[in-house]
């Protein structure tokens, strides 16, 4: 009846998160794993329902093994009693109780289809956030036809229904996520007319040793290479995606080379025809509940707002971890190491000891992913010039259908100094997604007309959500359920 | 900009300095430009940066005590009409800020509160208050989705709505059209005295000379009056609001609960909540209230938040399955007496104040700027300031 | 094929196949439907952008519940899948 907290919660049950969750059980800590997801393995392992078709994982999953075997021990520490895997959780709250933390969730597949479910509170001494990351966008014109998605959105459709979003496709940004997205979309059937990479990857050959620190990474980029070879699609490098275009739906894209100032050399426009335009600007890390509870960010090599982490991925919060994305985007295998420092770190405040001795080899990992992700941040920049000469129609938030020469009227003719005071104005990150989407652009839309670079304050103010997701009232005016009393969701 | 030492002058040198580029600050600002005076509007961060982005921007008369809030009430309620019709841009001011006179009602659960309000509205009327009776069963009438099992309410015709952050950025605006100078980002780090007498202030970028300096500094306003060794007693009192996934326009008034009075009225430290349900032009709707006196704690509190929805659902019960998508919170600049703080500082002279509105800024702002412009400018005030005299807290406490 | 028979949801009246374990958005997008709301302002279509529960394009109404993520909801047979106007409310 009276149901004990857990010794740690991880939210979040992608790379980062499973390896948390393994890392603090095995250590003899009593754990929650806590996703959203109705699988685990978050963005990166996403995998589809038994019945949507014949799936072989091999194409799409690099380090798969290591999922399965990860998930299967979870599996049996869950048989043991020693881990609750809560999946369909929606975090929507986290909350400083006297001894730990309260973690308030929605429950649910989309919990917006079961509104008169209580929400559910897991009680935790600990609390590990492994909640990744998703596509960051930059607003361009057409980019919010039916047809355009984020790289990830058709990585997903993919890797979690083997539903290819397009006939004929082209992929569009920047950074090394692009390629397994033309990849997988290549071996699905559909044609692949290029990927539109808007950097040159050259800076590599200037970080020879940290070549050497990830070569199996590099591994991976020649073997995307070489099945791109394959699938004859080709990369275009410092190019860009200048159009969308369609009346409906996406029927073209237009594509031009950035000339030597950063803008599109309008000579070298061409109309490349398609009905699916997967486009990513590398990743925003999801940072709702570390700014609920106060935690400290910076602002990374690559622009996006982080939470600043110690050497055992403790976060400025006490008691309170964060692995994967949300310190840095870094991808899976720097997400892995991450968690399992945090996850052993997390046990060892508690007093239990970590099973084995293997830290210093992970520290060694963690430093060498890292300076890896470091680099791909440099070679992978979003232009700075990129927003410029976005046409005053074009939309920026996609949700209150805020334009550029909205957000540029606060700035010029009302007076904001800075991008809070553009959302206030202009209601840009208003709406639904709470500026998950815009928020990016919101900043640096602003901070360029301002003449400076985005700040952590600046990030901030798109960042803080106080209700994580959507809650219908009466939910929210429900006594909530305690969530520790042996459902097992996953 | 480069920093300069804080000895430099800046090459302004204004009638009047405003501390607080917040809805009142602006709309002194505005009054002042009108009365002809010349100004400076500094902030230490950006416009409608303060209690001003984190309001409902209600416009109320219906809400207010008896006596000189409700005068100020009165007086800034004609003085938003009379600026709405304003032609601006094409458009009209009342327009560019999303002004509403949409009306409040007010509604009572029972016999018990119905019939003190029905005293209260007495005296209301009398003093120039518009106060309509609506029986129970004509509610729906006035709100559709109102629950069915309430007692009756009042409706207030004269109670309006306001984009709180607009009418600042657009009083601003207006201002500067009139010769004022905006200087976001610069906080006041002192005062230029010559004697006892304020003639200026000091930021990091250098000094401005002026004939005088208003703190308009909302809940931050009593660290501005001890920079010139006065007391003002403003402390910050916090307030939740819940913000829901846009709608279409169902609520078509400001509804709030009878209880909603009292909590305004009480001194209470502890988390009070009342049902205050409004739509909005951006179709969101807005759920308050929540007052507690715990200084600048930042927390969210998702009991607050569970007691805001829980009386939204008790006014509407439709709203039950609504989300929210969004909870904001702020800090209202409360004074002991619920009064705000108006008019010329005799401890300091050169200084006025016009601070410490609670969470009636918005409203108040309109007739505060215009009573402020009549001080500095030597004009008979439209309503008398001796109530709002800043160093009354003083006396009190000799 | 292994796994469950599919299914049928019914989109605007109109059928549309489904396999076990899809999102009402993948059921859409494997049957070519790209669009399923319009925006309260522009009146614009918009469907599946991020694909994973955030940026709330592709809202549909789902057996008379507006505002349903269709890349989260799992497609139940006889779903009664239907664009979403505006706020759908």
């Amino acid at each position: 009846m009276n149901t004990p907290k857990v010794d740690v919660a991880v939210v979040g049950a992608g790379p980062a998160g499973l390896a948390a969750a393994l890392a603090a059980a095995d250590s003899g800590a009593m754990v929650a794993l806590i996703d959203a997801g109705i699988r685990p393995g978050g963005q990166y392992w996403r995998s589809p329902a038994p019945g949507a078709g014949r799936f072989t994982p091999d194409t799409l999953h690099h380090s798969w093994r290591r999922f399965v075997d990860t998930n299967k021990r979870l599996d049996d520490l869950a048989g043991q009693q020693k881990v609750q895997r809560l999946a369909e959780h929606h975090v929507w709250s986290v909350e400083r109780i006297d001894d730990g933390w309260a973690i308030h969730c929605l429950v649910g597949p989309e919990p917006r289809q079961q509104a008169g479910r209580p929400p559910v509170t897991i009680q935790a001494r600990r609390l590990i956030l492994a909640t990744g990351a998703y596509d960051r966008q930059l607003p361009f014109p057409g980019w919010d036809l039916p047809g355009v998605m984020t790289a990830g959105g058709a990585q997903a459709l993919l890797k979690g229904h083997l539903v290819v979003a397009g006939k004929t496709a082209v992929v569009a940004g920047t950074g090394p996520f692009l390629l397994p997205v033309a990849v997988g979309l290549a071996r699905h059937g559909a044609r692949v007319r290029g990927v539109i990479e808007a950097n040159a990857p050259f800076g590599f050959a200037r970080s020879p040793r940290v070549l050497l620190g990830a070569l199996n990474k590099v591994g991976e980029a020649s073997a995307y290479a070489a099945q791109l070879a394959r699938h004859r699609v080709a990369v275009r490098h410092r190019h860009v995606v200048t159009r969308a275009e369609g009346t409906d739906r996406l029927t073209g894209v237009v594509v031009a080379r950035l000339g030597r100032d950063g803008r599109p050399e309008a000579h070298t426009q061409r109309y490349v025809e398609c009905d699916l335009l997967a486009v990513g600007w590398g990743f925003t890390p999801q940072l709702d509940l570390h700014l609920q509870i106060g935690c400290a960010t910076r602002v990374d090599v690559d622009s996006s707002l982080v939470v600043t982490v110690d050497d055992s991925q403790q976060t400025t919060v006490d008691g309170v971890w964060a692995a994967g994305e949300s310190t840095g985007i870094g991808g899976a295998d720097l997400a892995s190491v991450e968690g399992e420092i945090a996850g052993r770190s997390a046990a060892a405040s508690l007093g239990v000891t970590p099973a084995s001795a293997r830290l210093s080899r992970l520290l060694r990992r963690r430093a060498a992913l890292r300076r890896f992700a470091g680099v791909m941040h440099r070679v992978y920049p979003v232009p700075p010039a990129a927003l410029d000469n976005l046409p005053d129609g074009t939309l920026v938030c996609r949700c209150e259908e805020v334009t550029a020469g909205a957000i540029r009227h606060t700035i010029g003719d009302l007076g904001a100094s800075d991008p809070r005071t553009v959302k206030l104005l202009a209601r840009p990150g208003m709406g639904w997604c709470q500026g998950r989407v815009c928020g990016f652009a919101t900043v640096c839309l602003t901070a360029r007309h301002l003449r400076r670079s985005p700040t952590v304050e600046d990030l901030r103010a798109f960042a803080q959500r106080p209700i994580a997701t959507p809650i219908p009232l009466g939910q929210l005016a429900m006594p909530s359920t305690e969530g520790n009393a042996g459902g097992d969701g996953g | 900009m480069t920093r300069h030492d804080s000895r430099t002058r800046l090459a302004i040198s204004p009638d009047l300095v405003v501390i607080g580029a917040g809805i009142v600050g602006a709309a002194c600002a505005y009054y002042a430009t009108q009365a002809g005076l010349s100004v400076a509007v500094v902030d230490r961060g950006p416009i409608a940066g303060g209690t001003t982005g984190a309001g409902e921007g209600n416009i109320l008369v219906s809400d207010k005590e008896l006596g000189p809030e409700l005068d100020l009430a009165l007086l800034s309620n004609q003085q938003w009409r009379a600026l709405a019709d304003l032609p601006l841009d094409g458009t009209t001011f009342g327009r560019a800020v999303e002004l509403e006179t949409k009306g409040g009602l007010v509604v009572a659960t029972g016999q018990a509160p119905l019939e003190v309000m029905q005293r209260l509205t007495g005296k209301q009327q009398a003093l120039g208050v518009e106060a309509l009776a609506v029986p129970a069963h004509e509610l729906h009438e006035h709100e559709p989705h109102l629950a069915d099992d309430l007692a009756g309410g009042y409706l207030y015709p004269q109670d309006m709505q306001v984009q709180p952050m607009l009418a600042t950025a657009h009083l601003l605006r207006l201002a500067r059209r009139g010769g004022a100078t905006v200087l976001p980002h610069q906080p006041v780090t002192g005062y230029l005295r010559d004697g006892d007498r304020v003639v200026g202030v000091r930021t990091p970028q250098g000094d401005i000379s002026s004939g005088a300096v208003l703190n308009a500094a909302g809940t931050w306003a009593g660290e501005l009056a001890a920079l010139a060794a006065v007391r003002v007693p403003v402390a910050p009192r916090r307030g939740f609001i819940l913000v829901t996934e846009p709608l279409p326009p169902i609520i078509r008034h400001k509804v709030y609960l009878t209880d909603y009075i009292g909590d305004v009225a009480s001194d209470s430290a502890a988390l009070q909540t009342s049902a205050v349900v409004e739509g909005t032009r951006a179709g969101t709707v807005l759920i308050g209230a929540s007052r507690e006196r715990v200084g600048f704690d930042h927390t969210f509190s998702p009991a607050a938040l569970g007691a805001l929805a829980h009386g939204a659902v008790r006014l509407f019960p439709s709203l039950a399955g609504v989300s929210a998508i969004r909870a904001y919170h702020g800090f209202r600049p409360y004074c002991p007496d619920h009064l705000p703080v108006i008019g010329p500082d005799p401890r300091a002279p050169g200084l006025y104040h016009a601070c410490g509105h609670e969470g009636a800024g918005i409203g108040l702002s309109m007739g505060t700027g215009l009573l402020i412009a009549q001080a500095l400018t030597g004009g008979p005030p439209d309503i008398d300031l001796h109530p709002f005299r800043p160093d009354r807290f003083t006396e009190a406490s000799a | 094929m292994t796994g469950p028979a599919p299914f049928d949801i019914t989109f605007d009246g109109e059928p549309i196949a489904c396999r076990d374990g899809w999102t009402i958005g993948a059921a859409l997008t494997a049957a070519d439907v790209r669009s399923w709301r319009t925006t309260r302002h522009g009146q614009r279509p918009r469907g599946l952008f991020c694909g994973i529960g955030i940026c709330f394009d592709c809202l549909v109404s789902v057996n008379g519940q507006p505002s349903v993520r269709a890349c989260l909801a799992p497609a139940r047979p006889g779903d009664d899948v239907r664009t979403q106007l505006g706020t759908g409310q």
